[in-house]
């Protein structure tokens, strides 16, 4: 069954990223993908994360779909204007890719090509504006287009942040624009996430929670301090350091997520998996979880 | 000299809620030159403004209202009538605009689109507060900036990197967004971020290279020179 259908029937859906390689080897990214295809519903591939170079998200989309799989194509309005974000949407419809999550896109000096030019032509709710256009058979200056796509349109929101209230503004307009789903950053404290739930609910729209595995008490440490929105309580910090080798930090990594996502899942109707390079470790937390 | 042209009168009563009462200020410096500020300002405006059933409690012309330390000590001397008006009309360049959003606790709109800053500029940290994009916005960003304030020049709010009011940018910027929501709270405007805007004209100023902007200078230099 695809995204959309499940996604209206009110089902529970699991997506995962998956990024795309820092050069031209596609193998990895794709068996990993193969392994986890069994707990996922559809694949997140990631544009340029965090501003760093790597191989396009249409490209690996393409892939991904050609092996069976299910892709959701992420983009962002960091390194194209409008002309190439139409282009690229139509090519992605032709190539089959049916799902487009859209995204403002990290600034350019926070990656590893700091003098790249920030494009920002469009914001991301205008970039769900154009999808809406594409969907209609116009472009977004209004002229006919020979084929419509018919792109499913996601969207995010950081349900952390304070204050939350320009977010929800900004959530709410991306609804009336045509997001059908929203995925979150990384949850970490379920009452956090219900608060932001509870402010959300009337929006009528598919919530998927953001879900990262720590690696470490200090990442839990870098991302209080670095990332927007993100928050990890002191008890589950405290819980990753009493983990003493390697083994047991990823069995109490793997315990946390599963907790959170039991958690959550009263409260939302997905959850959106964001590895980090902990793939082999997402069969586990989906056991552990009952999923 | 900046260059600013006035915008569409229609544009301009529309900001405005039915029956506000409006003090209308008009600079006297640049923006006079280009026929966007001074009197003629003006004597253009306050006939729009009246047939659309504003009154207006006063009309002044201050010389560069882009000296936000003076505008204050101005307009204080026009008391009764800047408190007795509902919303602000600024006739002058982007950095005027914002420099009055910043004294009053008013809702301030812009009368012009401003296209360049040209040489000599506004006295205001005028390449910081303006950025020329020649489709004047300040009517519904509560007098700041978005594209000035906000490194991504978001029009519809704060991006996900936004946290406890800063930006992601760098410890201690402020969000732009968050004090454009913040501004609007405090004049009850909220309503104005629940509106979509489609994509600016980027041929009217933000993207257009120097040398295509509508800077007079290079024909004032050859009328110069043909003495």
């Amino acid at each position: 069954m695809r995204l959309r259908e499940r996604l209206e029937r009110g089902e529970f859906v699991i997506t995962c990223e998956a990024t795309p390689p820092k050069g031209t080897h596609v193998r990895p990214a794709l068996e990993a993908v193969a392994r986890l295809a069994r707990y996922v519903h559809a694949f997140n591939v990631t544009d340029l994360q965090s501003s760093v170079l790597r191989m396009s998200s249409w490209a690996l989309c393409a892939l991904i779909k050609e092996e069976g799989y299910e892709p959701v194509l992420q983009l962002t309005c960091r390194d194209r204007n409008r002309l190439a974000l139409q282009a690229d949407l139509l090519g992605a419809w032709a190539l089959g890719i049916e799902n487009v999550l859209a995204l403002t896109g990290d600034y350019p000096t926070l990656g590893d090509h700091p003098g790249a030019r920030p494009v920002f032509d469009l914001d991301s709710v205008q970039l769900i504006a154009a999808i809406q256009s594409l969907n209609s058979g116009r472009d977004l200056a209004g002229n006919e287009l020979a084929g419509a796509t018919g792109f499913l349109v996601g969207a995010v929101v950081n349900p952390g942040v304070e204050p939350l209230e320009p977010h929800l503004l900004k959530m709410k307009l991306k609804v009336k624009m045509g997001a059908k789903f929203f995925q979150t950053q990384a949850v970490y404290d379920p009452k956090t996430f219900l608060r932001f739930v509870r402010e959300a609910e009337g929006l009528g729209v598919p919530i998927l929670a953001g879900i990262i595995p720590l690696k470490s008490a200090r990442m839990a440490r870098f991302m209080n301090e670095h990332i927007a929105g993100v928050f990890v309580p002191e008890e589950v910090i405290s819980e990753m350091e009493r983990a003493k080798t390697r083994e047991e930090r990823v069995k109490r990594s793997i315990e946390i997520c599963a907790r959170i996502i039991r958690a959550v899942r009263p409260l939302c109707q997905g959850v959106h998996l964001m590895p980090m390079g902990w793939e082999e470790h997402v069969p586990a937390i989906m056991e552990l979880a009952g999923l | 000299m900046l260059v600013s042209e006035l915008k569409p009168l229609d544009e301009i009563v529309g900001y405005l809620r039915e029956g506000e009462k409006v003090f209308l200020l008009a600079c006297g410096g640049c923006a006079e030159v280009c026929g966007t500020g001074g009197e003629e300002a003006i004597l253009k405006l306050r006939p729009a403004l009246e047939r659309a059933g504003h009154r207006l409690t006063g009309a002044l012309v201050l010389p560069f209202l882009c000296n936000k330390a003076l505008v204050g000590f101005r307009l204080a001397r026009r008391g009764e009538e800047v408190e007795g008006a509902d919303a602000v009309v600024v006739a002058s360049c982007g950095v005027g605009v914002q420099s009055v959003a910043q004294v009053l606790d008013k809702p301030v709109y812009p009368a012009a689109n401003t296209i360049t800053m040209g040489g000599l500029q506004g006295v205001w940290p005028s390449e910081e507060r303006c950025a020329r994009c020649g489709d004047c916005l300040l009517a519904y960003t509560g007098g700041i900036c978005p594209h000035t304030v906000c490194p991504k020049g978001l029009l519809h709010g704060p991006c996900g990197g936004s946290q406890r009011g800063e930006c992601e940018l760098e410890p201690g910027r402020p969000c732009g967004w968050q004090r454009i929501y913040d501004r609007l709270a405090s004049l009850g405007r909220l309503d104005l971020l629940e509106r979509y805007r489609p994509p600016q004209d980027s041929q009217k100023g933000l993207d257009v290279p120097l040398s295509r902007r509508k800077a007079p200078f290079w024909a004032l230099e050859y009328l110069e020179e043909e003495g």
